[in-house]
């Protein structure tokens, strides 16, 4: 699944590492040196202590779905081509949630509390937008 | 935290609204605005002279300048639709402390006919800091029903609670809008009628979904002292309060608990009410998983049995907890931000205006409005003089 109109991210001073290494598909998670824990989703500043940078640390890449929808009418960046398709929130392994499509099934298929993988789709200028499939 | 104090402090007495049936009204913009202020004004005995402060969801500052008025308090809250109840209780607060006197709220979309007015209605962007663009939007989820898609699909998963139960929420609210002459949906429907509307996003039917309508209102809230002056019967505050998570979906930390669970009951202790005390419950219903997770948060039912509390249709005309008595989002208006409506109805029924809908001797109310993506709840407990 490749939708043509995707909304490819934009980089931020803050996401700049988590984006570099999905170059190399590589899911990076930033860590909090206060809390000793990571965070989501990668912030300009820890709110705890701005002056302390956030460690980067590899993640898993496992997860589980927290709640899932199949979307049969459209958002932003895709088209009726594209439907049915599912946007889910993840929750990794690490213990933080984030949004996702899961892909490589049907969409009927995924249910709340499937453990699912990141998987990557590629983006235009050699990133990877981070995907899960079911593990 | 110190005991808040508001209750009883200020009062609504002066409401207006505008929806029509065809889900489209005559005027849009400024000139909207300008009709629903002079309404709620005239409904409360008052004129512009009087206004002090103005409460809106967007530049305060070029509403009072169109207005032609001087305030000395504004508040420019922007969090979504339950702006109108934050507007109502920041209002209070400043009335209680001395700082104004006379606050007007108002508010005008008309997302129908817009479609019909070149340029007009394109939002673009909010300014700012949008991490929405690098970690949602590329996964296309659909806004706002993807967030509460998957808020019904995470209550569902966990508390069992079926796609016949949110249903029936629309089909009691419907019953409520047969009764309402401007709503834009009054023909009854069933259950199997929800069911058998097009899924939208998952668990979301077509008929689960608000409206999408013109629509416009207004209030004028005074201290408790000099609305007892005026033309109509006050309905004062008795109990406010707001519940913040987040801005973004995937950033809810439970995507069953809304901030209601936080603003509910400091509103209802501030109040001094008990669930049974609440004769009306405007609910803000932007989809049917929103009013079953306002039913839970505020304590009408344990968490998790919404589903099971809502079945036997007790949100309906003649059951035992009106909601939505005006025909809610899903049937009556929705034109964005609906919480002025939520306000609006609420004084009416207090008051005894609501024509064929009107509930048997109502003194309390409570006025709940959701906004962003189950983001910042902001709780009303409104009461007539008898419960003051």
């Amino acid at each position: 699944m490749s939708p043509a109109n995707l909304i490819e991210p934009p980089v931020t001073e803050a996401s700049a590492p988590f984006w570099e290494a999905t170059r190399e598909r590589r899911l990076v998670l930033p860590w909090s040196t206060v809390t000793g824990r990571p965070v989501w989703f990668p912030r300009d500043a820890d709110p705890l202590a701005p002056d302390r940078p956030y460690e980067w640390r590899e993640a898993s890449g496992e997860g589980v779905v927290y709640a899932a929808s199949v979307h049969h009418r459209p958002g932003p960046g895709r088209t009726e081509d594209d439907c049915p398709y599912v946007v889910a929130l993840v929750d990794l392994a690490e213990g933080v949630r984030m949004m996702a499509n899961i892909v490589d099934c049907p969409p009927e298929d995924v249910v709340v509390g499937m453990p699912v993988r990141v998987t990557w789709q590629p983006l235009s200028d050699g990133r990877h937008l981070p995907q899960f499939r079911p593990a | 935290m110190s005991r808040r104090t508001l209750r009883g402090a200020a009062a609504l007495v002066g409401v207006a609204d505008a929806a029509s049936p065809t889900g489209e009204l005559d005027t849009h913009g400024r000139a909207l605005e300008a009709a629903m202020v002079h309404e709620a004004l005239a409904d409360a005995g008052l004129t512009l002279d009087d206004v002090d402060g103005v409460a809106y969801a967007g530049s305060a500052a070029g509403l009072a300048e169109f207005l032609g008025i001087r305030p000395r308090y504004l508040d420019g809250t922007l969090v979504g639709g339950s702006s109108y109840e934050l507007h109502v209780e920041h209002a209070a607060a400043a009335i209680a402390a001395g700082l104004c006197d006379v606050v007007i709220g108002v508010y005008a979309a008309t997302p129908r006919s817009d479609r019909r007015r070149p340029g007009a209605g394109r939002r673009g962007m909010p300014p700012g800091p949008n991490p929405a663009l690098e970690w949602e939007l590329p996964y296309g989820l659909r806004l706002p029903i993807g967030g509460y898609a998957l808020a019904a699909s995470r209550h569902m998963a966990v508390y069992g609670t079926t796609p016949e139960q949110l249903a029936q929420i629309a089909v009691d609210t419907r019953r409520w809008a047969a009764l309402n002459p401007r709503a834009r949906y009054r023909d009854p429907i069933t259950v199997d009628d929800v069911l058998d509307s097009p899924m939208v996003v998952s668990p979301l039917h077509l008929l689960d979904c608000c409206l999408v309508t013109d629509g416009a209102g207004a209030f004028v809230l005074t201290s408790a002292e000099r609305a007892r002056d005026l033309r109509k019967p006050p309905v004062y505050v008795l109990g406010a309060a707001t519940g913040g998570t987040h801005q973004m979906i995937s950033e809810m930390p439970d995507l069953t608990v809304t901030g209601g669970a936080v603003s509910g009951p400091a509103a209802f202790e501030m109040a001094g009410i008990k669930h049974e005390d609440v004769d009306l419950l405007m609910a803000y219903d932007s989809f049917t998983i929103t009013a079953l997770l306002h039913l839970e948060d505020l304590g009408f039912c344990p968490k998790g049995e919404g589903g099971a509390f809502v079945e036997d249709g007790k949100l309906g005309p003649g059951g035992s907890l009106p909601m939505n008595t005006n025909g809610g989002g899903l049937s009556y208006t929705h034109p964005g931000m609906y919480g002025m409506f939520l306000l609006v109805e609420a004084v009416r029924q207090l008051r005894g205006e609501a024509g064929e809908r009107q509930l048997d001797d109502p003194k309390v109310a409570v006025a709940h409005g959701s906004g962003g993506v189950l983001s910042t709840m902001g709780t009303l407990v409104l009461g007539t003089e008898e419960v003051l």
